[in-house]
């Protein structure tokens, strides 16, 4: 009886002190409006579509930076600090996140944002998805996504259904701002539908052109822009590069005559470069998500980069 | 069947409604770009484009619905056997426009065929509500003299067979069956609810005890093939601090760091504290600070506290504080190929013995572990401890480690280990572990 006494005193205690301190905290922080919904996104393009149709209505934060590899984010304690405090939680889905996305969501102790709750978006959903493995997987395939690859947001088509999707949960979370939610993402729409046909005007030219790229962060993007990638720095997916795979490589460059290889800037580039040695090609850093690299600090201007960066590229190389 | 011929019309016009909706605010908008266009020609390539998107599309959105007819009456025809389900239903169905594409759009990028187009694969759906299933199997070898050691030469220690799920809106449930060769055990097996208010997290069941960081680390995922010696010699060692309890967590927000305060309460029968009376409990306290210095520098601090019932004799008791710090660094540019850590732990036991006084011991190890290339990692480790029976003794060692990752999935670790004795005799082995985990991808420790 004694223990259990004890027990319930330093539960008691514990309480206390959390409860003052969180008054204090909250004291603190309620400084800015109550009222704007508190948006976490795991990556910065999906961050970037929440800040486009969120506008002031809005804060959103992002974990995964742009230019770090957004299936290796490690699940730091700050960061369920802000998992704790979302309305709405943004994924990228098709387990990119399954490395570290379950524990910060399983400590936030937020049960707005918990899987299947009206705060969490998986924006995979109406997307459009390639790379969907058929027959057995195994993970001697490599990283393999078995629900399809998850560089998706790489098609402004399906950055139009995300932020679609993100439009339609903000309403359901916040109705009284529908109609704000509704012009921000039209205005949204018809500036990207803008962009899209000065991307594809510049693209037009280089249709079918042929390139390498390191991982398969691509496929939506060349896709797209009707691109043709005929081969991976990495062996398989997530395996770094090994030197009978690079030599097949050069080989398979040489006799199809590609003058382009695509690296994110989170992997080292002395492969790529030896292999752009070898083989005459540029090597070129896209930008594969938001503030990848400077001058992508929203989701239009990471497509006017990559767009420009790799038409400028194939006209040097006469494709 | 008029009811299933019904819910077909009612698919299907809900399919062709989708269709209408999605085309019409694109086909308007493609008008209001056309006019902003100067040159009589670019507009029409902007037109051909933007049909060229449309048709995409569509096609996609038939595709997709075509597959949701198809598995919704694949569910059907499961659900029940029977003429009721038969008549048969198009894989994809009908548009509205019966001249409008065959099943690949002649022109545009887009060639996707229907099944791959699907954005959930039907296989695996039986899985569904199946937990998330892996099994981590920890193999290690041991080479050189140490008389004070019982390790074989070879020895598959543990193959830890986990399941993890949602259990329902308000918990989640993870278990862990450690077969090992002492048999088969359940190393943790707890409810977690995650939905309480104010920032509470509760788990129940049986479960790793929140004291320090070594201690809440399975096997495998320690960064050495071994445990620090003040492990062994004050906290139980391999199995240490689990036992069946209650752990009640709190965050306290503050704008300054994320601080946890967790406390728990056993049964007292792990291999710290142990007791067969129900009113003798074995409490653990915890308060946890973690700030970010910089987006690739951190510092985690931690203090714990554990105290309960020894066995040995009525009101004998047990006492351990636990005071451990860790830094990291790992570059975020460069982070598959670069990392940093540096953890130690320091650790007081007071331990209550039979008809003499309370023994007083005091241990250490300080870890540092650098990544090198993406798959390697080197790392070194000091070790002091005394005994908890006998402060007197006092064993001491040192660790370096070399660990290669082929993979996410398994790496294989060697580690030369020396340990001095109190009794004066000195260790020197060798270490080799190989570790590798097949099924459902697990969250990575941080």
């Amino acid at each position: 009886m004694r223990y259990f006494l004890s027990l319930v005193v330093l539960v008691l205690v514990l309480a206390a002190t959390a409860t003052t301190a969180a008054t204090t905290a909250r004291a603190v922080r309620a400084v800015p409006a109550a009222a704007t919904l508190r948006v976490v996104a795991t990556t910065e393009d999906l961050a970037s579509l929440a800040r486009e149709v969120g506008g002031d209505k809005v804060t959103v934060d992002a974990i995964a930076k742009g230019y770090q590899d957004p299936h290796f984010v490690e699940a730091k304690p700050s960061f369920i600090l802000k998992f704790s405090r979302a309305d709405l939680l943004l994924i990228v889905g098709r387990e990119l996140e399954i490395g570290w996305l379950p524990s910060l969501i399983n400590n936030s102790r937020n049960s707005k944002i918990q899987v299947g709750a009206s705060g969490y978006l998986d924006a995979s959903a109406d997307v459009k998805i390639l790379d969907i493995p058929t027959g057995q997987i195994t993970r001697a395939m490599g990283d393999v996504h078995p629900s399809g690859n998850p560089h998706y947001w790489l098609d402004p088509g399906n950055g139009r259904i995300m932020a679609r999707s993100i439009r339609d949960r903000l309403t359901q979370l916040d109705r009284a701002n529908a109609a704000y939610y509704a012009q921000r993402y039209d205005d949204f729409d018809t500036r990207l539908a803008a962009a899209e046909l000065r991307w594809d005007a510049m693209m037009a030219p280089h249709h079918g052109s042929k390139m390498v790229t390191y991982h398969r962060s691509w496929p939506n993007f060349v896709d797209r822009f009707r691109l043709d990638v005929i081969g991976y720095v990495e062996p398989k997916p997530g395996v770094p590069p090994s030197p009978s795979h690079t030599l097949t490589l050069i080989e398979e460059m040489k006799s199809q005559d590609v003058m382009i290889i695509a690296i994110e800037p989170y992997f080292d580039s002395k492969t790529p470069k030896q292999i752009g040695g070898q083989t005459g090609a540029e090597v070129l850093v896209l930008a594969p998500s938001v503030g990848g690299v400077p001058g992508t600090d929203d989701y239009i201007k990471l497509f006017d980069y990559n767009v420009k960066l790799l038409a400028d590229a194939l006209a040097r190389a006469g494709k | 069947m008029r009811t299933w011929s019904g819910f077909r019309n009612v698919v299907v016009v809900v399919v062709v409604g989708f269709a209408v909706v999605g085309l019409c605010p694109t086909l308007g908008q493609a008008q209001t770009t056309v006019t902003k266009v100067v040159s009589a020609q670019a507009a029409e390539v902007a037109v051909r484009e933007e049909l060229d998107r449309l048709r995409r599309e569509f096609d996609l959105l038939r595709a997709d619905y075509g597959q949701r007819l198809a598995d919704l009456e694949r569910r059907l025809a499961a659900l029940g056997s029977g003429p009721l389900l038969v008549p048969p239903v198009p894989l994809v169905p009908p548009l509205p426009d019966a001249t409008a594409v065959p099943e690949v759009p002649a022109v545009g990028p887009v060639a996707v065929e229907p099944a791959s187009a699907a954005p959930q694969a039907p296989a695996g759906r039986t899985n569904t509500f199946n937990p998330d299933t892996s099994v981590v199997a920890n193999f290690v070898a041991a080479a050189g003299h140490n008389p004070f050691s019982d390790q074989p030469s070879f020895q598959l220690s543990e193959a830890e067979l986990s399941f993890r799920s949602v259990v329902d809106p308000y918990a989640r449930a993870d278990l862990y069956l450690a077969a090992s060769p002492e048999g088969l055990e359940v190393e943790e097996g707890f409810l977690t609810f995650t939905s309480l208010p104010g920032n509470w997290l509760v788990k129940m069941g049986k479960m790793r005890a929140q004291f320090g960081k070594v201690n809440t680390l399975h096997t495998h995922a320690m960064p050495t093939a071994d445990r620090p010696l003040v492990t062994d010699n004050l906290v139980g060692g391999e199995e240490g601090i689990s036992d069946s309890g209650v752990s009640v967590s709190r965050l306290l927000p503050n704008d300054l760091l994320f601080l946890e305060a967790t406390g728990e309460v056993f049964a007292g029968a792990s291999s710290v504290f142990e007791t067969d009376q129900r009113s003798r409990l074995n409490y653990v306290g915890r308060l946890r600070g973690y700030r970010d210095l910089t987006e690739s520098s951190n510092l985690d601090i931690g203090g714990s506290v554990a105290w309960g019932p020894t066995s040995g004799g009525e009101d004998l008791n047990r006492r351990l504080i636990g005071v451990d710090a860790t830094f990291r660094y790992r570059p975020l540019r460069r982070a598959i190929y670069q990392r940093f850590q540096a953890r130690t732990e320091l650790i007081w036991s007071r331990l209550d013995l039979p008809r003499a006084p309370q023994a007083k011991a005091f241990g250490f190890y300080a870890l540092a572990e650098y990544q090198f290339a993406r798959r390697w990692y080197i790392g070194s480790r000091v070790d002091r401890s005394q005994r908890a029976f006998d402060a007197a003794s006092q064993d001491s060692g040192g660790s370096v480690f070399l660990s290669f990752w082929p993979s996410e999935f398994s790496q294989l670790r060697g580690q030369y280990r020396m340990t001095k004795y109190a009794e004066g005799r000195r260790a020197h082995e060798i270490l080799f572990q190989l570790s590798f985990g097949i099924g459902a991808h697990g969250a990575h420790v941080f």
